[in-house]
Order: C-alpha cells, then structure tokens, then sequence
C-alpha cells in the first residue's frame, strides 16, 4: 500500500470544555499531536488527564447534553486524498467517516454490542450502510471479517449472539466491526484494559497484524506503560487535559524529559529493580493527586507535585516546545536542560 | 514458631446447581508462615478472589479447611467466629464501593473499633481514630467528611485504615490497586509497605499484576481455574518459571521497557468456563505443550525442585531451562 | 425562607409545590379545627337540614342540619389520622417483615409466600371482610387497612433489602465482625428510606379513599364519626336535591388524596436517581 508523507491525522489546539455546576471545566486544552500513515501513536494518561474526551472529540461522539465547546483544527487525510477538518464536518459528512473511514473501538465490548442483534448483524451493518452491500453480500463480508479476526469457526459464529461469546472474543467482534470497512484510523479507547493478561496479548498482537496488513494507523489510547512500550511508535503524554510531552516511544522511555513522565515510569514496580540489586524498600511516588479541574493550580499543571519545581513554574502555563528531534515537552525545567542533553 | 499462621488444605468452593456448579476453587491448598505475603496470581475464573473470601469464611467453602494458628475456623461457631474477625481482615478491590457512603468516615472507624470493644469511650476512641487516619497518610479532621468526598486513592487509605483498626495479624488484600490509577498504586503500595512492616502483619495479596506481585510478596501461587499451577519463592518464580502457564503468564505481560524484546507466545483460545472445565489437567487445552496423557489425570502438585512446586506430568518440560 | 436543598428540589416542579401547599392547607384546618369552624360539627338542627350554602353555612347543611363546612373541618381530623396512622403501621410492619425476608435467607420464602397470599385478595374487599369481622369504629378501620397495605411495603422493602445486602460496604462490615442486628440498623436499613418514604406517602393516599370507601360502604368508622366517607354515605341518598351536601365531602377525599399522590411521585422521582447515585 502507497504509504504518503502526510501524517493521517493531525491535531492541533484541540480544546474541549464543558459547563458545569461549578463552573467551566477544560476537560482537553490546547492539545496538539500527528499520526503517520501506518504507525501507532499511544495517548497515555490517568483519570483526569482528558485522553478519553480527546478521542471522543475527534470522533464528534460527545453527548449534545454535555454542551461541549470545542476549539482546534483535526486534519485528516481520507482516502481520496482530501484533507478536511473533522471538527468542522455537518453531521452528514461525519457520518460518512464514522465507522467507514474511521473506526473506534472501547473499554468494555459488552455494553458496546447489541444484545439483541447476531453479531454477524452488527458487523454487517456498517458494510451495508458505508458500501451499500445487500444482505447476502454483507453477512458474507461478515464472516471473512470474523476470519480476519481469527475468530474460529466463523461461519457457525456468524449467527450467535454477543452473550454466547467470551470478553476477548467479543472485543474481536468489535474490532471486526471496526476493520469491515476497511479504516485507516483506528482509535482504541483503552481496548484491552478490561481483559485478562492472555487474552490481552492475542488482541494486541491481532491489532499489529492488522496494521501490518491494512497499513492503517491506531491512536491507542491506555494508560498500561507496558503496552505503549511494545506497541506503540509515538507517544503522547497527558496531564490535566494538557499534553505535556511527546515522543518517539523508545527516546520516551530511555529519556523521559517531563517530570510527570519520568515520575510515572520510576513509580512502576517493574522499573523498580534492575538486575543483580536488592529489592528498593520503597517506590518512588510522585505524591499528591491530580487537581480538581474547577480548582486549577496558577501555573502548570503539574507544579504542587513535582519535585523538580522552581517559583517561575506557578508564574504561568509552560508552553509545549521541542526538545529534541520529533521530541516536545511542556516543562520549563526540560527545556532548560536541552543543551546537556544534546 | 513454626506452625503456619494461616493454612489451607483442599478448599474447594463450587457455585450454583449440584450437576453443573461453577468450579470457582477447586482443591487447593497453601501455608502463609507468620510475616509472609504470600502472592495469589491468576486471570478471570482462577478462583483468587473467591479464596480469599473463603480464607476469611465470608464465604463458606464447599470442602476443605481453613487454620488459624492451628485451629479449623470452620468449626467455630458465629459468635466465636465473629470475635476472631478482628485478628484476620480484608481490603477490597473497589474504593468507590466498600464504604458506607451515609457515614462519616470518623463513624466508620469508630464502629470498627466499638465491635471489638477497642478503646472504650468516646475521648479515647476520637483520639484512636485520628491516629488511624494519620497511620495511612490521611489527616485527623477527614473524620468529619463523607466518602464521596474523597478520591479513589484516599478511599483506599480508608479502607486500610479500618482494617487496622481492629489490629489483625492477618490481613487479606483483594486486588486493592487494580481500581487505582498507576501514580497512586504506588503511594499504596509504599503504605502497605510499610505498615506490614511495622505491624508485623501476614499477608495474602491477591493480584492480576505480576510486576506489584513481585514487588511486594515473598512468595506466589499461580492459579488456573481454580486450581494450582505452581508455587514458588518470588525471586525464583520470575527468574525462571517452572509451569507452562507461568511461562505464558509472565511473557504476556509487558514490561514498560522497550528494548526489552516481547515475546509473542501468545495463548491460542480463550479461558474455559469454570463450569465446565477440561478433563485432567485444566490448562492442556491451551498449553503448548499438551499430549494425550494430560486429558486423562488431574497432576498433582508436586515438589520438581527444592522450594519449587508445579502441577505438570511433563517434567521434561517444567525442568528444562526457561524458554526465551 | 431558606429551605434545605433536597426541599427546594422536591418543590421544583409546579405541581409538586401545588399539592404540597394544598396538603399544608388541609392539615393546618385539621389540626386548628375549632378556630376555623366555630360552629360545632355535631350541633343537629333539624329545621335547618338541606339548607343550600350561604353566608351563614358556607357549604350548607347536611341532612341533619349540622354544618358541612364544620363538618369537612372536623372530618379532616379523623380522616387524615386514620391515613397517617395506616401509613404509619403499614410501613413500620412491612419494613420489619420486608427486611427479615430479604436479609435471612430461610426466612424470605415462607415470609413471602404469606405475603403472596395476603395480596391475591383485593384490597378492598379483604378490608371490609376484616372490618365486617371485628365491628366498625376507628382502631378496626386502621387495623384492617394496616393489615392490607402491609404486604405491598414488604414486598418493596425485601426487594431493596436484597440489593443492598449484596453491596460491598454490607460485605465489608460483616468481615470487620459487626452484628447483624447493627448491620440491619445502621446499614441496610438508612439505604431502605428512599423507598419507604415513596411507599408512605402512597399508601397516605390510598387510605383516604379506602377510609372513605368503607364508611361509606357501612363498614368503616361508626356513623356518628364525622370522617368524609360517612359524610358521603349519610348524603348520598340527599344528592340530587341537595348536591353539596355530597360534592364538598367527595372533593375533599379527592384533593387530599390527588395531592398526596402528587406528593409522592415527586418523592418518588427525587429520591431514585439519587439512590441511584449513593448506591
């Protein structure tokens, strides 16, 4: 497949806030990142870091209720060729993109499928409203997708109900409903956080068949370091709605220049011990929790929590700025320090 | 004293009808000596969480015995049973769930102390209480706040909290950082640290995470479907696996390290029904290394090394050196 | 005036606020009777029966001279304590019948199958059978309808029980030893008051117009009483020559009673999303 140079899908300035009781929470804020053709780009963050929003923003999924305000330009490159801006898209056109072009996958596949409907139905649906296939043709397809998703005995699948299958067969279900139009993005909103160990292995490796095969991209979205590191090919780190660095994935882990990066891959127990020393008594803790978004601290984010903090880093927002090839990170502190790292 | 604290000898705990019951934990057995944490690891329908509630007879087991310094705590009867909770105690997995959200946290505690007759009265009993809170990390006027008022991290601390109130030797941890984001496990983590340290306390941890298993326990049992794979100190579990399960355990997990090379020998199939498990050995419908024989008998646990335990008639294949 | 927030959500919608304030006007009458109706309600002058309202009896006479009006204020009275004394007894023995069957596994069979039976007769009919047996006045009416409005609180009450017996604090305070008679009190009990406040204010509701229904039927309080139902029955066979002689006593069952039921569905609609979100 022709891979091009223009990333697939390119966000810049994403802004995302809601109101509410207690006043205007900017759940996404000023949020910038590419994906390249064929590559994985992993969002990681925890709670309140915004990287579910983040992908439900760009897929335009955001409840009317919620009353978002979203600001930013999300530019991607459908398979015509075109370049158009997701954000800016009527319903109708985004329609057309949602599950065609672009695919999105969840947490948990249980509450994500029908009950009522077989899920061959389900695959089928998308393939006969995006490619106009008739019934015949599309539960067919249907059957080729679960192949594709080495579901055995697909023919005899084809027809159960999601009930009848296991959760990781289900999230293969959801994958091949996500793949039966053939996307180029993908986004894995935490796909395998709800699954056992082993089970969690087969669909990752079955996500980098596919992209091996389709060429597609896949924003995955996680906050498991251990699968970013195996899975991933850019990373992007969130922090209270802020991305606060970025990177290519194996300079991230050998360097983290954030201190919120380098305090959660220190606060690992896997990073705890290298080979040949004792046990630590103790782990690093990055201490303290995230703030209430309705209560902000003045500067960074991240400031009350890092050990590395001076007084100019409660002045302002660190603005997010590159530290390296393919490198950015929001930290006055990591910027300083460029030139030791050259 | 060499008696183990806690001892189970084949405890088994089935669920629903008599033809067709779950088979959450089926024949198995272990000894936590005084001072331990020992690890209990395993995926969905290992049975790891139902051993722990059965451990603490929340929940009655179907066969089997549970001892407590020697004595079966099967046989007591509610009163006394009721008495001995204060020396063995839980965590549980979900924060958000396991506090009353009508109580004040100061009433929580203060009930856990007034079951036990802990620190009679109330000046006594306030000031035990600040102590609590301020032995997990939280501070004496959260005893006026709700539950809802405070975080995932916090709540867990809670948690902890009351379960030292009542000062037990042995204390049960069901999953309690799974519900917990990656940045606060490990201020848990250091907590229970340090208060097993402190406090002289026994532990189960109970874990899906091989990484904190390793971290915090001195040994490990690895569970399948209710059953037991392998026992091992924790040093030598996760230098070299013995069982075939434990292999593909640890190589399915990722290592938050990317020059580390990923191994994909991933499982083939999903985990069977505890209903209805395979015949023999419960793991040879995905083991790699499965032969007819496996299909025919139940393996019994079996001492293969000095320490080391595995339940595999292939011995060939236990001994041989860890697979890359 | 500052009222405490659940309050204030409860009086949101319009009609909840209409019926509240019309149930405070009628308790208020109730309760000051003798200030709003100086004149006595069992004063009979026969001269003066079937009189049509004036502004001497605003709500005429009934069929023996005694003043509706005095009569529908005094009758408020019995009325309203009859139903909250039912309402009162149902849920204190349907709470305690509800909980045993859900929180004891033994027990909730045998408990339930009673219930089960005690529901398969109407309510109605079950109540004039029970007032039939044991003679008219006022305790045997609240007695009777005690006993059938009994069942439907349990029946809520073990459901809810069930839930939250299963929650993960109930577990948690059972592993710390605590007895179960405080684990009933203190725990499944205060997360049961959501539904029983809903079922209190209904079965309020339902035991105005069953008072009403017996007493006119002959079979509720003694006639001399005057509750609205025998205001109805003693004038029913006056109505088409004396209509207010009925309609006032009937409108009265039918505002307290549409007001109660009001009250309630708001209650009602507050309390369960909310229980939702404290479960």
């Amino acid at each position: 497949m022709a891979v091009s140079n223009e990333p697939r899908l390119t966000v810049q300035h994403l802004s995302t806030s809601f109101p509410t009781d207690g006043g205007l929470v900017h759940a996404v804020a000023d949020v910038s990142f590419s994906i390249e053709p064929g590559k994985t780009t992993a969002l990681v963050g925890e709670s309140g870091s915004g990287k579910s929003v983040t992908s439900l923003t760009l897929m335009r999924l955001l409840a009317k209720t919620a009353n978002a305000r979203v600001s930013g330009i999300a530019r991607f490159g459908t398979r015509e060729g075109r370049s158009v801006d997701l954000l800016q898209l009527d319903e109708q056109a985004m329609r057309a993109l949602r599950g065609n072009q672009l695919a999105m996958i969840f947490q948990e596949p249980m509450t994500c499928l029908n009950p009522v409907l077989t899920v061959g139905e389900q695959i089928a649906e998308s393939v006969r409203l995006h490619k106009g296939l008739n019934r015949g043709a599309a539960l067919a397809h249907a059957t080729r997708m679960l192949d594709l998703v080495e579901i055995p005995a697909a023919n005899r699948r084809v027809h159960e109900y999601p009930h009848q299958l296991s959760g990781g067969m289900r999230q293969r279900v959801m994958i091949a409903i996500a793949m039966a139009c053939d996307p180029t993005l993908l986004i894995a909103d935490e796909p395998t956080t709800a699954l056992d160990v082993t089970i969690q292995a087969q669909i990752l490796e079955l996500m980098r068949k596919l992209q091996a095969r389709t060429g597609m991209s896949i924003l995955f979205i996680t906050h498991n370091l251990g699968v970013v590191a195996h899975h991933a090919d850019d990373v992007v780190v969130m922090y209270a709605g802020r991305v606060v660095e970025s990177a290519p994935v194996r300079a991230l882990f050998a360097a983290p220049a954030h201190p919120y990066t380098q305090g959660l891959l220190a606060c690992l127990p896997g990073k705890a011990r290298s080979p040949g020393t004792p046990r630590p008594a103790r782990l690093f803790v990055i201490r303290g929790q995230v703030a209430s978004p309705l209560a902000p601290p003045p500067g960074c984010a991240f400031e009350p929590r890092c050990d590395q903090a001076i007084a100019a880093c409660r002045a302002t927002m660190p603005e997010l700025l590159s530290t390296g090839a393919g490198r950015e990170a929001r930290c006055i502190r990591a910027v300083a320090a460029l030139p030791e790292l050259a | 004293m060499n008696e183990p604290l806690i001892e189970v000898r084949g405890l088994k705990k089935f669920f629903g009808s008599n033809d067709r019951p779950v088979r959450a934990v089926d024949d198995v057995s272990f000894a936590i000596a005084r001072g331990e944490t020992l690890g209990l690891v395993g995926e969905s329908g290992s049975g790891k969480s139902t051993i722990g509630r059965t451990v603490l007879r929340l929940v009655e087991p179907t066969a089997g015995q549970v001892f407590y310094r020697g004595g079966d705590i099967g046989a007591l009867a509610s009163e006394p049973l009721r008495k001995l909770r204060s020396k063995l105690q839980i965590i549980f997995q979900d924060p958000y769930a396991s506090l009353n959200p009508k109580m004040r946290i100061g009433a929580i505690l203060c009930e856990a102390l007034a079951t036990h007759h802990l620190h009679p009265g109330k000046g006594a009993r306030e000031k035990r209480v600040a102590e609590l809170l301020e032995l997990v990390g939280l501070r004496a006027e959260h005893a006026s706040r709700f539950p809802h008022e405070f975080s995932g991290g916090q709540r867990q601390r809670i948690g902890v909290a009351r379960a030292l109130a009542v000062e037990p030797e042995f204390i049960v941890a069901d999953e309690p950082l799974s519900a917990l984001d990656v940045s606060i496990q490990s201020q848990v983590i250091n907590l229970l640290a340090e208060l097993r340290e402190r406090l002289s306390l026994t532990m189960l941890f109970i874990s899906h995470d091989l990484d904190v298993v390793e971290y915090l326990c001195d040994r490990v049992v690895v569970l399948y479907l209710g059953k037991v794979m392998e026992v091992a100190t924790t040093g030598a579990l996760f230098e070299k696996a013995l069982h075939p399960y434990t292999r593909a355990l640890l190589a399915a997990s990722p290592k938050a390290d990317p020059n580390q090379p990923s191994v994909h020998v991933a499982l083939k199939g999903d985990i069977p029904s505890p209903i209805a498990p395979p015949s023999g050995c419960v793991f040879r419908t995905r083991c790699p290394h499965a032969i007819d024989a496996c299909a025919e008998h139940v393996p019994t646990l079996e001492e293969v090394e000095p320490g080391r335990w595995a339940a595999c008639i292939r011995k060939e294949i236990v001994l041989m050196k860890a697979a890359a | 005036m500052k009222l405490p927030p659940m309050l204030r959500q409860l009086l949101h919608r319009r009609i909840v606020l209409a019926a509240a304030v019309v149930l405070l006007v009628i308790a208020v009458l109730a309760i000051g009777a003798p200030w709003f109706a100086s004149i006595d309600p069992n004063d009979t002058a026969v001269l003066q029966r079937l009189k049509a309202p004036s502004s001497e009896h605003p709500m005429g006479t009934d069929e023996l001279g005694r003043d509706v009006y005095a009569r529908i204020v005094h009758g408020a009275r019995y009325s309203l304590s009859i139903a909250a004394l039912t309402a009162l007894g149902s849920v204190i023995a349907g709470t305690l019948l509800g909980l045993v069957a859900g929180f004891f596994r033994p027990l909730d069979a045998p408990l339930m199958r009673v219930v089960d039976a005690m529901m398969s007769l109407p309510d109605f009919l079950l109540a004039i059978a029970l007032v039939a047996i044991l003679g008219p006045s006022l305790v045997n009416v609240v007695l009777a309808l005690v006993l059938v409005y009994t069942p439907r609180v349990a029946r809520v009450v073990r459901a809810s029980t069930l839930v939250v017996r299963e929650l993960l604090f109930v577990e948690a305070v059972r592993a710390l030893g605590v007895r179960t008679s405080r684990i009933l009190w203190r725990h499944i009990l205060p997360n049961l008051l959501s539904p029983i406040l809903v079922q209190v204010s209904f079965i309020f509701a339902y035991a105005i117009l069953a008072e009403a229904g017996l007493s006119f039927l002959g079979v509720g309080v003694p006639p001399e009483m005057p509750t609205w139902g025998t205001m109805v029955a003693g004038g029913q066979q006056y109505a088409h020559q004396a209509f207010w002689v009925v309609l006032f006593p009937g409108l009265a069952i039918i505002f307290t009673a549409l007001s109660l039921q009001m009250l309630g569905d708001g209650v009602r609609d507050l309390l369960d999303p909310k229980l939702k979100k404290t479960l």
